[in-house]
Order: C-alpha cells, then structure tokens, then sequence
C-alpha cells in the first residue's frame, strides 16, 4: 500500500508542475489521475489554504470533485457524530478529534500542520498593542473566541499562563467572525492564528506573541470509518502532510507538522 | 339654530346641487329615492364628505366656505349624526357609548357619565347602563344612538334612516317616540329617509332630492295640495303628470293629449286625483272628454276602497267602491276603459 | 363546524402538519434527560441568558409597539405615491438571512457606521457588544411581522365607526386610542405573540451585530449553540426550558386578548 501511495503522489505532485508549466493537458494516464469526490469536513482556520489546495489539484485531476465544509472544530464533530456524511476530517485541536477516535468514528489521525497564536489589529496598530499584557487595557475592545472553539481555548490558556486579565466584549463562535470584528474596526484586538492575520493581508496587522508566551495548535486529519472513497481519502490526507496540500497550508502560514 | 347650506358635490356619478335651509322651529325630512344623494348631503353637512364649492354655516359658525377655503374638520363642528347602522361602539357598554361624546369634548368622567344615566332615561333605556351594545334589539340601538347624538346638544342633528333597520310592527310607536323627542330637542333636526310614512310622522317641512337636486319642498301642506315630484305623488297616492299645455290641451311626452279646462300656457303639471278616474267596460258615452284604454295592472284593497292600478297610454290609478269593482268584474290583466273629466284635472305650472 | 362532516381534504393534510410540528418536539421531548434539568438551570450562564432574552425579547416587543403600529396605521390609512414599494422595503428584514441583517446593522450602528460614528458617545445608544444592540437586532427581524398583522386588521376593520366619533368631536388621537386600537386589537395581539417570538429566537443577527458574552450579549439561542458544542445533553434541556417559557407567554397573549371561543 505506501509504495502505490508514493507513486500517487508523486504522479499528482509531477501534474501539478506540469500544469504549472503551462503544458496544455497532463502527461499522466487517466488511470493514475485522482478521480471521484470527496467531502471533507475542515475547521475553518485551514479554509484559505485548502481552497487554494482545492485549486492546484483540480487542474491535474479534472475528474476530482472536492466538496468541503468549514465550521468551527466542535461543529465539524458534533455533525460526524450525527451521522453527517463526510469522508475526510481535519480539526484544530487534538482533543476535539479525540472524540471521534473515543467513538470509533475515524481511523487514526495524523497530525498535518501547526499553528501558532498571534494578536490581531487595525492596519498600522492605532491603539499602539505592543503584547499580550496590553490586551487588559481598559480603552481596548477586545474579542475572543469562545472557549468551545479550539483557537479561543488556546488563546485563554496563553492569557492565564502569563496572568493577563482581559475584559473581553464578545467571545465569537468561531475564529472568522472574530477576524470579521477586528478587520470591519468593531473591536480594536483579538488573538487569532497566524494564518488568519496573514489571510487578512492589508485588512488587518499581527502583533508577534514570542514563543515562550505562545501555545501550539497541533491540526490533525483523520478518514472517516466506512468512507465510500476510502483510496481518495488516504491520498488526500497524504497530500496534506506532504505534497501540494503541504504546499498549499506552508504557504498560508502553517507550521509543518 | 338655523343652518344654512350652499352645496356643490361629485360623487362617483352623482352631482350634488344644492341650497339648504333649516330653522330650529322645524323638523325637515329629506326624502327621494334611493340613489338620490340624500346620504351623501348628510355627510357633506357633517364634515364627513368635503364640498366641491359652497357654504354651510350653522348660526354664526361658519363650518365650511369653499371661497375663503376654510374647513371645519368633522369633530370641530356642532353637528351629530344617528347613523343608518347605528354604528355604537361594540367595545363599549351603552353608558360608556352614551357618554362617549362628551368625554370627547372634554367633560370630566363622572359628570359625563351622570348626564349619560339621564338621557338613557329620556330615550326609555334606564337600567340598560351595563348592557354590551352587540346585544341590543334594532329598536334598543337606535335609542341608544339617538341619546348618544343628543347628549353632545348639538346645534344640527342629522338622522340617516333612523327607522330603517326597525321591523315594519315596531315602527309604530317607535315613531312616535321619535317624533316626541325631535320636537323636545332644541336646534335643526334633518331626518333622511325613503319611506314617506316615516316622513309624514316625523316631519313638519320636506325636501325632495332628486339624482341630487331639490325638486319641491315645504309643508308638508303645500307640498300635498301641490306635487311636483314623482316621490311626493307616490306619497299621497295621487296620479300626477307633467306636460306643456295650450289651449286647453295638456301635451304629455309619448303623445296623449289630455283635455283641460285651464287658461294656462307653457310647461304644466297636471294633478289627477284616484277618485276623479271613471272606470268602464267598454268605450263610454258622455261628458267625460279624456277616455282611454288600458289594462289592469294590479289591485288594492284600502279599507273601504279598492285601489285599481292601470297600464295604459298614460298609466293611471284609479279608486273605486268595492260595489263598482264588482259590477265591473276587475281581474288582474283585464281590460278596462279609464275616463276623466277635463274639469278633474288640476293644472298648474311647473 | 357544527353541522356538517369535515371533508378529507382537509382533515387528511391537517393531521400532517400537526406530525409535521409535533414530531421534531417530541423528539427533543424524548431524548432530554430530565435529570439533568436541575443542575443546567442552576447553571448561572443558563440563568443569565434566559434572564437577558425575556428582557431583550420584550424590549424588542416595546420598540417594535411604540415604531411599528403608527407605522402600520400609515400605511394602512393614509395615501402617499411610492406606498407598495415603501411598504416592501420595510418588510425586507423577513426576508433578510439573519447574519446579513447582522451586517446591514453593523454598517449603520457599527463603530464606523452611518449613524454609528457620529452617536456611539449616546447613552443607551445600540452600539455593538452592548444589550441594547441585542434588543435593536431582534427589534429590526421581528418588527415586520408585528406590521404587517397590524396593517391587516386596520385595512379590514370598520372605518365607519372612527366616523362616528369624529361626529360626536375626538380628534384624531382620542379616535386613535378609544376606537381604532380597541377595534384592531385581535390582531395587534397576535402581531404582537408573532413579533416576540421572532425577537426571542432570533440568533443570526444577535450574534453578528451584538456578538456573544454572557450576562451582556448571550441570549438563549446563542447559550445553547455554545452548549450544543460543549454538553449537547444539557443544550437540549435547555431548549426545553426555552420552549416551555415561550408557550406560556404565548398561551396567555392569546386567551386573553383574542378572547378565545
């Protein structure tokens, strides 16, 4: 089986080149190209780059159909629980996939990237936040994410860990929202990912958390037991950890795994 | 309090014109077909329907002036109105709708309330107070209506076919009731309506609108002794035609020409009286000079006289003794010779 | 119907829209566990909410009663060129996604909104993150329907009896408060159990416009999302709670103003 996978990838990573080249269709054989569709539930930090991933691949795979799903992590879950019909699950936190493995939902997941916090703020930083020990200002609106949010669990635990007392306006549901809140001006800071201030591009500006102060976000992937599609599954899981999945995330702003 | 009315109005096909007095001293019936726009003057005196041009002035209060472009909205003015539906307040008791009116104008609750108790009294509807006005009988509402309107003592009272909703034995003594209180009342009173024996009983003065002019008014005297309105013939039962007589000829529309015994030129009336009308099996012989074929319509039996309507060129209704009807042998569809005398016709001008 | 059978037609789909309402609730009815019903309510952030979304729900009921029935007195009554459009556009928020009514409200009422930057100094001014925020995001998506019942009911009552009164000498106030709000009442009140309703489910909106903490912003809807990813069990509870309240209100309104036959 891992020799067949190698192959696979390295077929798709050679079409991607190839395409990207200019050449007018792939040198592969339909038979090694992916094909079927796949739905794939993502938390919605990865939406960005696996849209771009959605991309790169659909011009070598023409008969690949990608079909994803961003939510909050807890969402994503709480639906596979339920019976949702999703074949490929990729969280941003640890723990909330460990439910499905506690529930004999998926077969073991693999961690595929890392994240790391970061402050979030208007273009050219008005209020001047220098650190996380800014954020308990009484003149800054801040906002978090809720604590069932993976992104908001961490950015308490970073807050705790340094004993900065925050007065947050609202604890969003989910990590876009609170980006959402910071970029339109509503409020003047927030803890977000990384890759979510690089998304924002000129809409909104980071502030470093040093590392020792930061938390690490481990992002794992995992099949879906009784998956129809199971071969496409494995290969696109593979192509995340590495191959133009791989790519795609580093691009954006992810940390390898 | 005397009104005086100027009135200019268009309503969908109808054309209001007309000129409008009333004294205090009398009541006035306004009375004419359905369709006439009797109604529709009501509420153009109410405020309810604005003027095209004209003046309504109620005593030295100027209500309305299309000149000076002056307009009193409806509850600025001293009139009320007794509704044909009534129109209580379904959401009040009687007392409440009773007082309603002067609460409006500012009377403070329990005063208000002591002059509503007092006037359900007047109208015979003591001890009613409470009642929820959806449960009143037509005749328990139109009292209500009426000491609603009067409570506010005002300077016009306008009643739009007060009895109209009563049924035909219960209009008797409700009539009179009426008329008692009308006359009781101070101010102009104007009573709409179709029915002439509501008119005959409530009113001393007509006025007859027809497709929204004034054909005839007056007492009801002179109104009787001279028709000039279709409405007003029906009323008393008399036969009247209009015409242009000459020499002794009164020239009727359609061509008859009946003989008369006038000097009078030009346009006429000419008054036939249900008792001057011959009736005759065949062609008669004799002195009478307007004789006619015709065929019987239908018959009327009026206490000791028979009413006998008869289609013809023109249609008259004659009156007759039962003995006579006998002896002619009347039947619906028959036919009959109708006679006048010249000298039975009363002519006189339009 | 007293004297007649009622046809199949009728009776057959009937049934199934009562299946249709009543399974999903029983459902949630049969999956809750109940013994779980103590220990949830007794949950401050529960209370809290449930506390905020009857104050939120009917605050939005007031603001929609005070702006809403003149409104719908306008409209039903008095005659101006560009009505049915202008009556369309204040029916928009029905058909609005709740998150893009969210939106509209944040471009006016935001930080750097319309009206938002010039007021937000106001006090009680529905600035976003304050409560007021959530009563004027329920107010903005329940307010129609409280308009459009209201504007029915003036179009078919009787306007004859507003005559009348004039006759007997109110002035356009009185009429309006003795005989034209007593008269269209059956259906304000049921505009009104409508309009509060909408306001206390509401979530969309609330949640974009006045974002979520608890005890500010967090009402019911939004506690129970949050549930919902935490301790599911208890979500349900919750609902149920929320339920119950809201049929209670509901019964009442109805029994007593409509007067029930």
């Amino acid at each position: 089986m891992p020799g067949r996978q190698q192959a696979l990838r390295a077929f798709v990573i050679a079409c991607v080149l190839l395409s990207a080249c200019g050449e007018a269709g792939p040198a592969a054989t339909p038979s090694t190209r992916l094909s079927g569709s796949l739905i794939v539930f993502a938390a919605a930090s990865l939406s960005e780059a696996l849209t771009d991933n959605r991309t790169q691949l659909g011009v070598a795979n023409p008969g690949l159909a990608l079909t994803f799903s961003f939510a909050g992590s807890q969402q994503l879950v709480a639906q596979v629980q339920a019976g949702a019909p999703a074949d490929v699950v990729a969280t941003a936190d640890e723990a909330v996939m460990q439910k499905l493995v506690a529930g004999n939902l998926v077969e073991p997941p693999r961690n595929f990237a890392r994240n790391l916090l970061e402050v979030v703020v208007a273009p050219g930083n008005p209020k001047a936040v220098r650190s996380l020990r800014d954020l308990s200002r009484p003149d800054l609106k801040v906002v978090l994410a809720a604590p069932s949010v993976p992104a908001g669990k961490y950015a308490r635990q970073a807050l705790d860990r340094q004993g900065v007392q925050v007065q947050e306006v609202s604890l969003e549901l989910d990590v876009k929202s609170e980006l959402q809140k910071v970029e339109s001006g509503e409020a003047d800071a927030g803890i977000v990912y990384v890759t979510d201030v690089k998304s924002a591009g000129r809409m909104a500006m980071g502030v470093e958390i040093p590392v020792e102060q930061n938390v690490v976000a481990a992002y794992p992937v995992a099949v879906v037991k009784g998956t129809k599609s199971h071969q496409l599954a494995e290969a696109f899981a593979d192509q995340l950890i590495s191959g133009p999945g791989a790519e795609a995330l580093r691009a954006r702003g992810f940390l390898p795994p | 309090m005397t009104l005086e009315a100027t009135i200019t109005l268009d309503l969908g096909t109808l054309h209001l014109d007309v000129d409008l007095r009333a004294e205090s001293t009398e009541v006035i019936a306004l009375v004419g077909p359905n369709g006439a726009g009797k109604t529709t003057l009501l509420r153009a005196l109410a405020g309810l329907l604005p003027l095209a041009t004209g003046r309504v002035q109620v005593d030295d209060h100027v209500l309305e002036d299309t000149a000076l472009r002056l307009r009193l909205s409806p509850e600025r003015r001293p009139v009320a109105v007794v509704f044909q539906d009534y129109l209580l307040f379904p959401h009040f008791n009687v007392l409440d709708n009773v007082a309603y009116g002067l609460r409006a104008r500012g009377e403070n609750r329990r005063l208000a309330l002591q002059k509503a108790e007092a006037w359900l009294v007047k109208v015979g509807m003591a001890g009613q107070a409470r009642t929820r006005t959806p449960q009143l009988s037509a005749g328990q509402a139109q009292r209500v209506a009426l000491a609603r309107a009067l409570a506010t003592a005002p300077g016009l009272l306008l009643l739009d076919e007060p009895l109209a909703a009563i049924d035909a034995s219960s209009k008797a003594p409700l009539r009179r009731d009426l008329r008692a209180l009308l006359t009781a009342t101070p101010g102009a009173r104007i009573v709409v309506t179709h029915d002439p024996l509501d008119a005959l009983a409530l009113a001393d003065r007509l006025v007859v609108l027809e497709a929204g002019t004034i054909t005839q008014e007056g007492l009801l005297i002179e109104v009787a002794a001279r028709p000039r309105s279709d409405w007003v013939a029906r009323l008393l039962g008399v036969n009247l035609y209009r015409g242009t007589v000459s020499e002794g000829s009164l020239a009727l529309p359609g061509g008859r020409r009946l003989a008369v015994a006038t000097a009078l030129t030009g346009d006429a009336f000419g008054l036939v009286h249900p008792r001057s009308v011959g009736l005759h099996r065949v062609k008669p012989e004799g002195s009478a000079r307007n004789a006619w074929p015709g065929e019987v319509g239908g018959i009327d039996f009026e206490g000791d006289r028979i009413r006998v309507e008869i289609l013809g060129q023109p249609a008259i209704v004659a009156e007759v003794t039962p003995q006579a009807a006998a002896e002619l042998g009347l039947t619906d569809g028959g036919q009959v010779w109708a006679t006048v005398k010249a000298t039975g016709i009363e002519v006189y001008p339009a | 119907m007293r004297w007649g059978r009622v046809p199949v037609g009728l009776w057959v789909p009937a049934a199934g829209a009562v299946v249709l309402v009543a399974l999903p609730i029983a459902g949630l009815l049969l999956r809750a566990p109940w013994s779980d019903l103590g220990p949830a309510l007794a949950s401050p952030d529960v209370r809290q909410a449930l506390l905020l979304s009857a104050e939120c729900s009917f605050g939005a009921l007031g603001v929609a009663l005070v702006l809403g029935v003149p409104l719908a007195w306008v409209l039903a009554r008095v005659r101006f060129p560009g009505r049915d459009l202008f009556r369309a556009l204040v029916t928009l928020p029905m058909v609005l996604p709740p998150v893009v009514a969210g939106v509209a409200l944040l471009f006016a009422f935001g930080r750097t909104g319309l009206v938002g930057r010039y007021a937000a100094w106001l006090p009680g001014f529905p600035a976003p993150f304050t409560t007021e925020a959530v009563v004027l995001a329920e107010a903005f998506v329940a307010m129609p329907f409280l308009v459009i019942t209201t504007e029915a009911g003036l179009r078919q009552m009787d306007q004859r009896y507003e005559e009348a009164a004039a006759t007997l000498g109110a002035g356009p106030w009185r009429r309006f408060w003795t005989v034209t709000v007593p008269l269209v009442a059956p259906s304000l009140a049921a505009g009104a159990a409508l309009c509060w309703a909408r306001a206390l489910g509401e979530f969309g909106a609330t949640i974009t416009f006045a974002g979520n903490l608890p005890g500010r912003t967090q009402t019911m809807p939004t506690a129970i999302y949050v549930l919902l990813e935490s301790r599911p069990e208890d979500a349900i509870v919750v609902s149920l709670v929320l339920l119950v309240v809201s049929l209670l209100v509901l019964v009442t309104l109805r029994g007593r103003w409509l007067g029930t036959g």
